[in-house]
C-alpha cells in the first residue's frame, strides 16, 4: 500500500491525534518503522495485529511510556514530545493496561485515590466515583475490596480511575481477552458512551469480530508497519485476517463430533485442593474425564483454577486431595511429573519462559528437560548430547520451527517458534493423553493453527487430548467436548457442537450454575 | 542516552574479555592505592604479583596456597549455580578438619594405608554434615541459607578452638592451643617426581585438587546431576515440571559443596600443617567465594582464578615483608576485584546502545534526504 504512513481516510478538522514516520528499534530489532496513525475526537479506532507487530509498542510512545526514534506526534495539531506518562495523562491521554495494577488488600476508592492527586477526601472521591458510574452504567461500588472483584469488575475499576482524570483520549490494551462474551458486551456499552460524549477509544486487540462490532476505523500493523487503515465494517474478519497475517489464511476441518463409545483414557475424580496463598484459587471436587480420540476443551476465564488444575494434572502439585487421577484405569494420583510422563501423558503449561522451557538453555537441553526419564537421552547418569541434538533437530523439522541458528537457545525464538517446539517436543512422543494450557496464547496466527493442527491429528490417532484455555474461538474451533471452569469448579461436557457460546459465556461468568451445564443431554461423563 | 539492552547470547570471547579488562583495571586501582599511600605503585605491583612467583619453587608453593580454594571453589559452584547460596564454607572446611582430626588421633593405630582414605571420608561427612544444617532448616521451614550458613561459621571457628585448647590439647604442648602431631600414615605425602625430585611444599592434596575441579566440570557440563542443578537456579519452576525436586536439589548442592569444603579442610591441615590448631584456615572458605565468581561459576575456571587469587594472598605476604605495605591490602585488592567482575558482569549480559540526544533526529533526517 502506497503512502502506509498517512491514513487512507482523510479526516474532517485537526484530527485529535495524529503520529507520522514514528520509528523505534531495540537493537537490531525494528519495532516500529514509519508508522502513520490518527485518531479523532468521540472515535472508536482499532489497532490491530499480531503478537509482536509493534501495538504495544507503538501505544507506549503515546503515553509517554517509551520515545520514540525518530517521527512526530501532534496533539491537537501541535507537535509534541510526551515525556512520560504523567505527561501524557496531563494532556489529557488515559490508558488501561492488559495486566492491572491495583492492590489487591485496598477498596476500589482507596486504589482510585493512590492514583490521583491528593487532597480529595475519600468520600468525596466515592461519592464522584457512583455518580461517574451511573452516569455511564459502569457499576462499580467504591467500598468494595478489590480481591472480592471479578476481573471484568477489577478492569472497570481500572477505566473509572482513568475517566475521573477526564482524559480525551483512552488507550486500552486487549481489554477483552480477560472477559466473557456477556462482559464483553457490557463492557462496549460503555465505551459507546464514552464515545458518545467525545472521548476517543484507541481499542488494541487482535480479536477480528469484536473489532468489527465496536470500532469505526481500524489501523492494521505487522512487522512493525502500518499495512493500513480501513473502516472496520468495509472489510470481513477474513479480510483483516489477511491484512494482519500478510497471508490467506487457512481453516481447520473438524469433524463436529467424537466418535461415539469411545473409552474414557483420563479421569480425574473429586480433585480437591486448598489454596495455599490468600489469592490463590481453591478447586472443589472437580470431576471429569477425557475420552480416546477426541479434545476436551476446559474454558473458563483466567483465575478460576486453570494453574491449580494444571499443577494437579501434571503432578508438579501432589499435596493433600481426597481426588483421585487415573490413566488407563491405572492411578496415579500421588506419582510426579516423570512417571506421569512415563505412563504416556505429555503436557505444555501456559507459561513458556521458565516453566515449559528454560530460556537461557539451548533446545536439546530444552527436549532434555521433559524427556529425561523417557528411554534414551540419559546413559548411567551421562546426558547423550547427540540424541538429544537428534531430537531437538526432529521436533523443529516436523513441526516448523524456525531456528536462527542450530541449536539456539529457547530465548532466541519468537513467542510463537518456542510455542511450536514445547507443544512439538510433547506430540512427537505421540502421548496417549496430552494435556495443555492456553496453546496458542501470545502466537501468532500461522502458529496457531499449525498447533491446533497438530492437536486434532493427534486426537484422531486416538489420543485424548484436554486443551484448557481462555479463548473461546480457540474451543469452539477445536474442541468435541467442552467443560467450563469457574471458581475452581468444573461443568460437566457438553458436546460444542450442541452448545453456544452464549451458554458457555454465561457459565464463565458464574451467572448460571454450574451444575445445569449440559442439563437434558445426558452426557455427563 | 544510555541503554542498556539484554544480549539473547553471550559469546565466551566476550566473558574472557571482560574478565581480563576486570584484572586489568584491579590492577590499575591497586596501583592508585599504592600512590595514594605513599608506596612506589610499580614496585608494589612487582611485590605483589611478580616476586611470590620469580623462582622455580615458588610456583609449586602458589599451587599449594591455591589448592584448599580449588577443592572448596569447585563445590561452591554447584551450590550457586543452582542459586543457593552456602557463605558457609569456612565453616564447613573447619569441621571437616575437626572430623578427619579425630580420626587422625584416635583412630592412628588403624592398618597405615587405610588412614588417609578413612580421614578423607571422615573430612568429606564432617563438611556435609556441617552443611546439612542449613539444607535441612531451608528445606523444612524456609529458613534463608546465606544466614544460617554464615553463622554456623562462627561456631565451627569457637568449636574448634575450644577442641584444641581443651579436651584435645596435646599436654606435651607446653600450654600452646595444638593438638598432637598426626601419625606419620595421615600426612598427605609431598609430590616426589622421578628426576626434579621434591618442588617445594607441593603435595598429592594439589593434584586431587585439580582432578576434582575436572569431575565437577564433567558431572556439571555432561551428567543429569549437573542438568538439574542448572535447571533448578535458572528456572525453578521448569525444574519442578520436569520432575526435579527442588529440596533434593538444595540438599545436593549443600552437600557437595559442604564436602568439598570439608574436604579441603582435611588436606589442609593433613599436608602442611600435620596437627590441629586454632586457625586451619585463613578465610579460604570466604576467599573461594571470591574464586568461584571470577571463574565464573565454571569448575575448570576455578583453577585459574584460584591461582590468581592465590597469588594475590602471597602478594600481600611479600609486599609486607619488603615494603612493609599493611597486609589488609590483600582485602581491598580482593573486595576491588569482586567489584570489578560484578560490574563486567553487565557488560556481558548487555550491551551499551550510546545516543546522544538530538542523534534521533539527525538520523531521521538524514533517513529522509536520502529517500528523497
Amino acid at each position: 500500500m502506497n503512502g502506509s504512513s498517512r491514513p487512507t481516510t482523510p479526516s474532517q478538522g485537526t484530527p485529535l491525534l495524529a503520529a507520522t514516520g514514528i520509528c523505534k528499534r531495540f537493537g537490531d530489532f525494528t519495532a516500529n518503522d514509519e508508522v502513520g496513525f490518527e485518531i479523532a475526537a468521540g472515535e472508536i479506532h482499532a489497532l490491530l495485529g499480531e503478537n509482536g507487530a509493534g501495538k504495544s509498542t507503538f501505544v507506549k510512545m503515546v503515553y509517554g511510556l517509551l520515545q520514540p526514534d525518530s517521527g512526530q506526534i501532534m496533539w491537537r495539531g501541535e507537535p509534541v514530545t510526551i515525556r512520560s506518562p504523567q505527561h501524557a495523562r496531563d494532556l489529557g491521554i488515559g490508558m488501561v493496561f492488559q495486566h492491572f495494577s491495583l492492590f489487591q488488600a485496598l477498596t476500589v476508592a482507596e486504589n482510585i485515590a493512590l492514583a490521583l492527586p491528593p487532597g480529595e477526601s475519600l468520600e468525596d472521591l466515592s461519592a464522584r466515583v457512583r455518580k461517574m458510574s451511573a452516569e455511564y452504567g459502569i457499576g462499580v461500588d467504591p467500598e468494595a475490596r478489590i480481591h472480592n472483584l471479578s476481573v471484568g469488575e477489577q478492569q472497570r475499576v481500572e477505566i473509572v480511575r482513568c475517566l475521573l482524570q477526564d482524559p480525551s483520549l483512552l488507550i486500552m490494551d486487549e481489554p477483552t481477552s480477560v472477559l466473557t462474551p456477556q462482559e464483553t458486551e457490557q463492557l462496549f456499552d460503555v465505551l459507546r458512551r464514552f464515545s458518545k460524549a467525545g472521548v476517543a477509544i484507541l481499542f488494541i486487540s487482535h480479536k477480528l469480530e469484536e473489532i468489527r462490532a465496536l470500532t469505526q476505523r481500524a489501523t492494521v500493523l505487522r512487522r512493525g508497519r502500518n499495512i493500513g487503515t480501513v473502516k472496520s465494517a468495509s472489510r470481513s474478519s477474513k479480510q483483516l485476517a489477511e491484512m494482519m497475517v500478510g497471508t490467506s489464511v487457512g481453516d481447520i476441518d473438524r469433524q463436529a463430533r467424537p466418535s461415539d463409545g469411545t473409552v474414557a483414557l483420563f479421569a480425574v475424580t473429586g480433585l480437591d485442593r486448598a489454596p495455599e496463598t490468600p489469592f490463590a484459587t481453591p478447586l472443589r471436587g472437580l470431576s471429569f474425564a477425557a475420552r480416546a480420540g477426541e479434545v476436551l476443551g476446559v474454558a473458563g476465564i483466567a483465575g478460576n483454577g486453570q494453574d491449580e488444575l494444571m499443577e494437579a494434572l501434571t503432578g508438579e502439585w501432589t499435596g493433600r486431595s481426597h481426588g483421585v487421577i487415573t490413566i488407563d484405569g491405572q492411578c496415579i494420583t500421588r506419582e510426579g511429573p516423570s512417571r506421569r510422563r512415563q505412563l504416556g501423558i505429555g503436557f505444555v503449561p501456559e507459561e513458556r519462559n521458565g516453566h515449559a522451557a528454560v530460556p537461557g538453555m539451548t533446545l536439546s537441553d530444552n527436549a532434555l528437560l521433559t524427556a529425561h526419564s523417557l528411554g534414551s537421552m540419559v546413559d548411567r547418569g551421562v546426558i547423550r548430547n547427540s540424541v538429544t541434538r537428534q531430537m531437538a533437530a526432529e521436533v523443529a523439522s516436523a513441526f516448523d520451527v524456525r531456528l536462527p541458528q542450530e541449536n539456539p537457545m529457547a530465548s532466541a525464538l519468537s513467542g510463537g517458534n518456542l510455542q511450536k517446539f514445547v507443544v512439538g517436543r510433547e506430540i512427537s512422543r505421540r502421548p496417549q493423553v496430552f494435556i495443555v494450557s492456553q496453546p496458542t496464547w501470545g502466537v501468532d496466527v500461522g502458529a496457531a493453527l499449525f498447533i491446533r493442527r497438530a492437536m486434532l491429528e493427534l486426537a484422531a490417532s486416538g489420543s485424548a487430548v484436554i486443551m484448557i484455555s481462555q479463548d473461546l474461538e480457540e474451543i469452539f474451533a477445536i474442541s468435541h467436548r467442552v467443560a467450563v471452569l469457574h471458581d475452581g469448579a468444573i461443568s460437566a461436557p457438553m458436546v460444542t457442537a450442541d452448545t453456544t457460546a452464549e451458554t458457555i459465556g454465561l457459565l464463565m461468568g458464574g451467572s448460571v450454575p454450574l451444575d445445569n451445564a449440559g442439563a437434558g443431554k445426558g452426557d455427563a461423563a | 542516552m544510555i541503554n542498556l539492552v539484554p544480549r539473547k547470547e553471550i559469546p565466551l570471547r566476550l566473558t574472557l574479555t571482560t574478565t581480563a579488562v576486570a584484572v586489568g583495571l584491579t590492577l590499575l586501582a591497586g596501583a592508585g592505592i599504592f600512590g595514594i599511600l605513599g608506596y612506589d605503585p610499580l614496585a608494589a605491583l612487582y611485590q605483589f604479583f611478580i616476586a611470590p612467583v620469580s623462582r622455580g619453587y615458588q610456583v609449586a608453593d602458589l599451587f599449594v596456597k591455591a589448592c584448599p580454594l580449588i577443592i572448596i571453589a569447585s563445590g561452591l559452584v554447584f551450590s550457586y549455580r543452582a542459586n543457593v547460596w552456602n557463605i558457609g564454607a569456612e565453616g564447613q572446611m573447619i569441621l571437616g578438619a575437626l572430623f578427619s582430626g579425630y580420626v587422625a588421633l584416635y583412630w592412628g593405630g588403624m592398618p597405615a594405608p587405610l588412614l588417609l582414605p578413612v580421614m578423607i571420608l571422615a573430612g568429606v561427612l564432617g563438611g556435609l554434615a556441617w552443611a546439612m544444617i542449613p539444607a535441612i532448616l531451608k528445606t523444612r521451614f524456609n529458613t534463608n541459607e546465606i544466614l544460617v550458613s554464615l553463622m554456623l561459621t562462627y561456631v565451627a571457628a569457637l568449636f574448634i578452638d575450644w577442641t584444641v585448647r581443651g579436651p584435645w590439647r596435646d599436654p606435651m604442648s607446653f600450654g600452646f592451643p595444638l593438638t598432637p602431631m598426626y601419625p606419620d600414615a595421615g600426612l598427605i605425602p609431598k609430590v616426589d617426581l622421578p628426576v626434579i625430585g621434591r618442588l617445594a611444599q607441593l603435595h598429592w592434596g594439589v593434584v586431587g585438587a585439580l582432578v576434582l575441579s575436572l569431575v565437577a566440570w564433567f558431572v556439571l557440563r555432561r551428567t543429569m546431576v549437573g542438568f538439574q542443578v542448572k535447571v533448578m537456579g535458572d528456572a525453578p519452576r521448569a525444574g519442578r515440571f520436569a520432575g526435579f525436586s527442588p529440596a533434593l536439589v538444595t540438599v545436593l548442592v549443600l552437600a557437595i559443596s559442604g564436602g568439598a569444603a570439608g574436604l579441603a579442610g582435611m588436606v589442609e591441615a593433613s599436608a602442611n600443617i600435620g596437627q590441629l590448631q586454632p586457625n586451619i584456615s585463613f578465610g579460604y572458605g570466604f576467599t573461594a567465594i571470591i574464586v568461584a565468581f571470577l571463574a565464573r561459576l565454571n569448575p575448570l575456571g576455578v583453577i585459574i582464578a584460584g591461582l590468581v587469587v592465590a597469588l594475590a594472598e602471597m602478594g600481600g605476604d611479600s609486599a609486607q615483608i619488603a615494603m612493609g605495605i599493611p597486609k589488609v591490602v590483600t582485602g581491598v585488592f580482593k573486595g576491588i576485584l569482586l567489584f570489578m567482575l560484578l560490574a563486567g558482569e553487565t557488560f556481558n549480559r548487555y550491551h551499551v546502545e550510546l545516543r546522544l540526544p538530538g542523534a534521533a533526529a539527525r538520523a531521521a533526517a538524514a533517513k529522509e534526504t536520502g529517500g528523497a
